[in-house]
């Protein structure tokens, strides 16, 4: 019988082990390109626990260069986008180099894990091509780790903290107050944790726990459980992703009544979660209720082709290509150090926001407003994705906007190696 | 653990630390109880898969598509039947499509080279995570726990979610009809039969064939009953069924292949371990899970009651 033969228990576990590093690897690359093109890669996961987020940035970016090509493209010529799955920072790193080296792109766009949006990072000073962060939080990225040929568009975890922060102090919610922590267990949530610890105790307010949570935890309760005994003010999340979803529907399951905040919103997950398990105030670094006639127009244009509106991820690889585009037609050039060039010197971009931005010349991180948004009365939604109300735009109008951003002396970034 | 989790206590008093340890005794066992209600989930996953493995000789790496099924069609269902309607239907329905692929496909792979199955499943686990995408939309769709399991239950000051209390009831009837189906019924003595010497049972003129079928649609079958009861808990998103099954498979090692109660002890085991890991040292809550399945296979080569089964033997 040659059942009996190929089964044993040892050949069951290898062929299994191998099958699934097999699953690691991802999909095969999509190519577009063409000849006298200019190649373009766009580098997230879009599987895994920030897949969701992924496919969004992706369509964001494809979008993006539709409309590009659509009006002409870029120095006369078309925009090919070479699009890839990051999956984890090992395959990331591989892909950048493929990207560059085999596929010739110019530029790369996205990354939404800090881990590895660092690895890519080394990949493009390495090799002198030009990277565009879109989706990696962590204040390091900017700071110890940061590079010439890096620049962010996503906001750091500074500027999500102090969005909030700022607002919570006002409301006189941070001196004294006792806050019990949940932090994802990697380089996002570790940074995430330090930077809202600081601005916490700076203001005079506790951390009572803080409790590194495994990504892709399918279950709360034994957290839910301790934050009951621990009987804080408010229960800070420093988590991301799917993470964030799970984590808010099983907080409304205990019926707990510990204020939420968090240091870092996505709209995906919290749509996931639904706005019953919703509550409190939140910062977005975009959103789709904003009404200037920019936002307005992006929001039609990606429900029309896509089926419901841009989250603040598919803005960030939107913006990131229409500002690569922007700066390549400024620099009338397609090469890194010109790019560069044009970027430092502050040229400004329409960010579908209240006030334009542009990056800053020391750490490349993009100045740009955020916004303090509140959670919806349920009968006021007008759909599944109607859930917040934006309340205000930090900085606000009048006020510089450095404001929200890190100090020098708080993330010191040097481009000299 | 840093600080004191009773902000009153300082620990200087003798009585004080004597309330201290009570604290502390009272919130182990509550993170036992729910450590116990954990547990039932990784059951009903591993259960199927244990099934499934005994007898057909599959690894069935797609296990995790089916109970993201049964998530996704509770999900569908509950608009046109509420939840105690999809609560039936998604499963029944999770097995349908479990059985129809294993009549058109998965059957053809038994006598095969074990890694045809593997990578048959493992084609399948991708293949249904895109068609997901396709049907549902690649995010996450919200779902609530129905308003008549909502709340939570306070009893002698521990802390129960009503509905995890209800997943638990419906775990424990659905463990004990499986029991009852394999242990207690003809059909049952023939998987038995047919998971120890399949030979033998076929040169008595029983057919395997259907009896695998059935298994394999019963063995989805409660994974997609897990997916519907977590639905309302966890996310309900593409790659949720991806995410699920090396803590299954963990669950599966640690009970022992093809052993029923070993498989229900691991589930247990596992959920209160995790609990206590996230009491004591929250960074390792993931680790601990592989840390018992290093221990008891170092103790136990073949998980907890993993019985020799001869033709698993190298």
């Amino acid at each position: 019988m040659t059942q009996t033969q190929a089964l044993s228990r040892r050949r069951v576990l290898k062929a299994a082990t191998g099958t699934a590093v097999l699953g690691m690897v991802g999909f095969p690359a999509i190519t577009e390109a063409q000849v006298d093109t200019i190649k373009i890669g766009h580098l997230t996961p879009l599987t895994g626990f920030l897949g969701q987020l992924g496919v969004y940035g992706q369509n964001g970016a494809k979008m993006a260069v539709e409309e590009i090509n659509a009006r002409g493209g870029v120095l006369g010529r078309k925009l090919a986008l070479i699009t890839e799955d990051s999956v984890n920072p090992g395959v990331a790193v591989a892909k950048a180099q493929k990207l560059i080296e085999q596929d010739k792109v110019l530029v790369i766009i996205g990354e939404i894990s800090s881990a590895s949006a660092g690895a890519i990072m080394e990949q493009a000073k390495r090799l002198k091509a030009l990277y565009f962060n879109t989706g990696a939080n962590s204040d390091e990225l900017r700071g110890a780790n940061c590079n010439r040929y890096t620049f962010h568009i996503e906001g750091c975890n500074t500027m999500y903290t102090k969005t909030i922060g700022h607002w919570q102090k006002r409301q006189g919610l941070i001196k004294g107050a006792r806050w019990y922590m949940l932090t994802a267990d990697y380089a996002f949530g570790h940074d995430l944790a330090r930077v809202s610890t600081r601005f916490l105790q700076e203001n005079g307010g506790i951390v009572v726990q803080n409790d590194l949570v495994p990504t892709n935890t399918p279950d709360y309760s034994p957290y839910i459980l301790k934050i009951r005994q621990a009987n804080p003010d408010f229960v800070y999340l420093n988590l991301a992703g799917v993470d964030q979803t799970t984590f808010l529907k099983q907080y409304k399951e205990y019926g707990l009544t510990y204020k939420l905040a968090g240091g870092v919103m996505d709209t995906i997950p919290f749509w996931a979660a639904g706005i019953d398990a919703l509550s409190g105030y939140w910062q977005s670094l975009w959103y789709h209720g904003l009404t200037n006639k920019g936002a307005v127009a992006f929001t039609k244009a990606f429900t029309d082709k896509f089926g419901g509106p841009p989250d603040n991820q598919a803005w960030g690889d939107y913006m990131g290509m229409q500002i690569v585009a922007q700066a390549m037609t400024e620099a009338k050039s397609t090469a890194a150090d010109k790019l560069i060039e044009v970027l430092e010197k502050g040229m400004k971009f329409d960010l579908l926001k209240n006030r334009e931005g542009f990056f800053r010349d020391w750490d490349h991180q993009l100045l740009q407003e955020m916004f303090v948004v509140k959670v919806k009365e349920k009968d006021k939604a007008k759909d599944k994705w109607d859930i917040f109300e934006i309340i205000e735009a930090s900085p606000g109008p009048d006020e510089s906007l450095e404001l929200i951003q890190p100090t020098k002396a708080e993330n010191a970034c040097s481009f000299a190696t | 653990m840093s600080p004191s989790p009773d902000p009153g206590s300082d620990g200087k008093s003798g009585r004080r630390s004597e309330n201290r340890s009570h604290l502390m005794l009272f919130i182990v066992i509550e993170q036992i109880l729910n450590g116990l209600v954990v547990g039932a989930y990784y059951i009903l996953l591993a259960l199927g898969l244990s099934l499934v493995f005994s007898l057909g000789g599959v690894v069935n790496l797609a296990h995790g598509a089916f109970y993201a099924l049964g998530a996704y069609l509770a999900v569908t269902l509950a608009n046109a039947a509420g939840f105690y309607g999809a609560l039936v239907a998604a499963p029944v329905a999770v097995a349908a499509v479990g059985m129809a692929i294993e009549v058109l496909f998965l059957r053809w792979l038994y006598q095969e080279d074990a890694i045809l199955g593997l990578l048959f499943t493992f084609g399948l686990a991708l293949t249904a995570e895109q068609v997901i995408r396709l049907i549902w939309g690649a995010t996450g769709l919200p779902f609530w726990i129905p308003p008549s399991l909502g709340g939570a239950l306070k009893v002698g000051g521990f802390l129960f979610s009503n509905y995890r209390l209800a997943v638990l009831g419906v775990a424990m009837a659905a463990i004990a009809c499986t029991w009852l189906l394999l242990y207690k019924t003809s059909f049952g003595m023939v998987v038995r039969a047919g998971t120890s010497d399949p030979e033998m049972v076929r040169a008595l003129g029983i057919r395997l064939r259907p009896v695998l079928t059935i298994i394999f649609g019963l063995g989805v079958g409660i994974a997609g009953l897990a997916g519907v009861m977590s639905a309302p808990l966890a996310g309900v998103q593409p790659a949720m069924g991806t995410e699920i099954l090396t803590a299954t498979f963990v669950i599966v090692v640690i009970g022992g292949l093809g052993s029923f109660w070993g498989v229900v002890l691991a589930g247990i085991l596992t959920g209160i371990v995790k609990g206590l890991t996230v009491l004591v040292y929250p960074p390792a809550a993931e680790a601990a899970m592989y840390a018992l399945m290093v221990l008891v296979l170092l103790v136990r080569p073949r998980g907890l009651f993993g019985e020799r089964m001869d033709r698993l033997e190298a």
